[in-house]
């Protein structure tokens, strides 16, 4: 009994997978093609004011505003990908398919389908990374060993949010609200997060707020990994506010889920 | 039999001869939501190859019995023990022997029926080889074997119900949990799944099945408890109950709506029991065509009589004053 206890997850993770053999075509296509466009979009257009500004490539350290840009979208992508993958898909396992139901049932608990259903969010965040690292890779400014260190980081951004959603999506009896959480709890985080300029040009109360989010903690490590310029200490402690936001996600997934799954 | 044979063993062996630990024990069972009580205070005994059944309309407490014996819902109250273990600590292993038909598919539609089969035996630990075989054994037995390689979206809802059961036994289980398994289909695709059941029965798996309809727990149960909000109102074996609490048969007549209880009077005497519903009345009687030959001789002429042998449905009315689908 002890096997089926530690591979529970990997259980619930292989429905999931089996799942995306179906989509994965639309998934990777998304991952590659999204951040392509919002790199000609802002990064081309907006880099050319930038950097031609007063301030010259000073503005931003040194860095053009092209890969200052870049390197946010290896976070920003998996939070976006995976907000919407623990919202609807999550829902669906409780209500509508009704799978989760079908995976306690069996000697599967329902702390494996959380950790399970965390896995398969992680499959998605490392598709959504490396479709955005690699065309990244195609660009001189952004090549860099670093951005394989990258991918994991962004993944564990998009866990941030995840699991705390997919907590929330446990309490929850309809699909109502799931629209706003996405317009406001992800849509600022891309905003305001450090994505487009540092945080240090908000004013102080959005600033500090900004850097207790996740988003501000996995582009400030993605851009220090890519671009350099991060001391080992900040980056190992934006690392740990990841981990440690990961871990809290899971562990009120794991409560939710039983409430939800064994009333 | 059965009974006499086991005292006169006693005399002679040191330990009987038949072991029969109950599947399932529970003692004084309770489930409580809140202030609302689901099930209040039951005692149920299981024993190994039984069909067992819980029967009463909704909201009797069935389903959350189920949920408490699928260890899917924690015990409030009481004991309760399943395969001799206790559910709150060894609910994983419980489940692992197992099988559970749900009351509401909860299949995955988008997946062919093989891939539901294979998924649903990974949760038990079960080798993906082991799985193939078992599966399509298990698609066979279901009569679903054209079907293999088809989304379950596609298929019908008794084929659908079907892939649920076959799903079920992907883990051989010693005990099968079925919530109203044939509610929601036509009477073609129930037969059907009876004729499943019945079988796997005579492989002697342990089956409970909740219903909330007579001619099925007359069909599938041995043995079966009638509930009414949440606790047991009689116990025995299907034709046990009819003997015990009704006539073998009942004539059935009609005078017209509302015009029904009037006739009380005129029919004193007649049959041994008389339950007057909206539309009809209902008269319990040994020999319906004699409580019939009864109302001529009397020259009370009703719109329209019928006799038919009497069902759970009217042992259900007599225990709770209702009908049982209302």
């Amino acid at each position: 009994m002890h096997t089926i206890a530690s591979l529970g997850p990997v259980r619930v993770y292989n429905r999931e997978w089996t799942y995306f053999r179906l989509v994965w075509r639309t998934a990777v296509f998304g991952s590659v093609i999204q951040p392509l466009m919002y790199l000609m979009g802002i990064g081309l257009g907006i880099g050319e004011l930038v950097d031609g500004g007063p301030a010259g490539p000073d503005a931003l350290g040194g860095v053009s505003y092209f890969a200052f840009y870049a390197t946010a979208l290896i976070a920003t992508t998996p939070m976006f990908v995976l907000g919407q993958e623990s919202l609807w898909p999550t829902m669906d396992g409780f209500t509508w398919s009704r799978a989760h139901q079908a995976m306690i049932a069996t000697p599967l608990s329902s702390r494996d389908v959380a950790l399970g259903k965390g896995l398969y969010f992680g499959l998605r965040g490392l598709v959504a990374g490396a479709g955005v690292v690699l065309v990244l890779a195609c660009f001189a400014e952004t090549r860099s060993w670093g951005l394989i260190a990258a991918i994991p980081v962004g993944v564990l951004t998009g866990l941030s949010y995840a699991m705390a959603f997919a907590a929330w999506v446990a309490t929850r009896d309809t699909d109502n609200s799931f629209s706003a959480l996405l317009r406001i709890g992800i849509i600022p985080m891309f905003l305001f997060g450090g994505a487009f300029y540092p945080v240090d040009q908000l004013p102080p109360v959005l600033e500090a707020i900004a850097r207790v989010t996740p988003i501000w903690h996995g582009i400030e490590l993605c851009r220090g990994l890519v671009l350099g310029g991060l001391d080992p200490a900040t980056g190992l402690l934006h690392l740990l506010v990841l981990l440690a936001f990961v871990t809290a996600g899971s562990i009120a997934a794991s409560i939710t889920f039983d409430r939800r799954l064994r009333p | 039999m059965l009974e006499s044979g086991y005292v006169a063993c006693r005399g002679l062996c040191d330990t009987p001869v038949m072991d029969v630990r109950p599947v399932i024990m529970a003692r004084s069972l309770v489930k409580r939501f809140g202030d609302f009580t689901a099930v209040n205070g039951i005692d149920v005994e299981i024993v190994p190859g039984e069909a067992f059944g819980f029967l009463g309309p909704n909201g009797a407490g069935k389903t959350s019995t189920m949920r408490m014996i699928g260890c899917v819902s924690p015990v409030t109250d009481g004991d309760l023990r399943i395969f001799d273990l206790d559910p709150s600590t060894d609910g994983r292993e419980i489940r692992g022997r197992m099988g559970v038909v749900p009351q509401l598919d909860q299949l995955d539609t988008e997946l062919t029926v093989a891939e539901n089969l294979l998924i649903y035996g990974r949760y038990f630990d079960i080798s993906r080889r082991d799985c193939r075989a078992k599966a399509d054994e298990l698609i066979e037995f279901v009569q679903l074997a054209e079907k293999r390689d088809s989304k379950v979206d596609s298929l019908s809802g008794g084929q659908k119900r079907r892939v649920s059961i076959a799903r079920s036994l992907i883990n051989d289980p010693e005990l099968l949990l079925l919530d109203e398994p044939t509610t929601g289909l036509d009477p073609q695709a129930r037969h059907v799944l009876w004729d499943r059941l019945y079988q796997l029965k005579e492989r002697g798996a342990t089956q409970v099945i909740t219903t909330h309809f007579m001619d099925e727990a007359e069909q599938l149960c041995d043995r079966l408890v009638v509930m009414d909000g949440g606790e047991i109102v009689a116990e025995g074996s299907p034709q046990g109950l009819i003997t015990e609490h009704i006539r073998r048969e009942v004539l059935e007549v009609r005078f017209g709506y509302g015009r029904n209880e009037q006739q009380l009077p005129a029919l004193d005497g007649v049959g041994s029991r008389i339950e007057v519903l909206p539309d009809r009345l209902l008269i319990y009687d040994d020999d319906g065509d004699a409580a019939l030959s009864e109302l001529h001789r009397r020259e009370i002429v009703p719109e329209s009589a019928l006799v038919r042998r009497s069902s759970l449905e009217d042992v259900f009315l007599k225990l709770t004053g209702r009908t049982l689908i209302e």
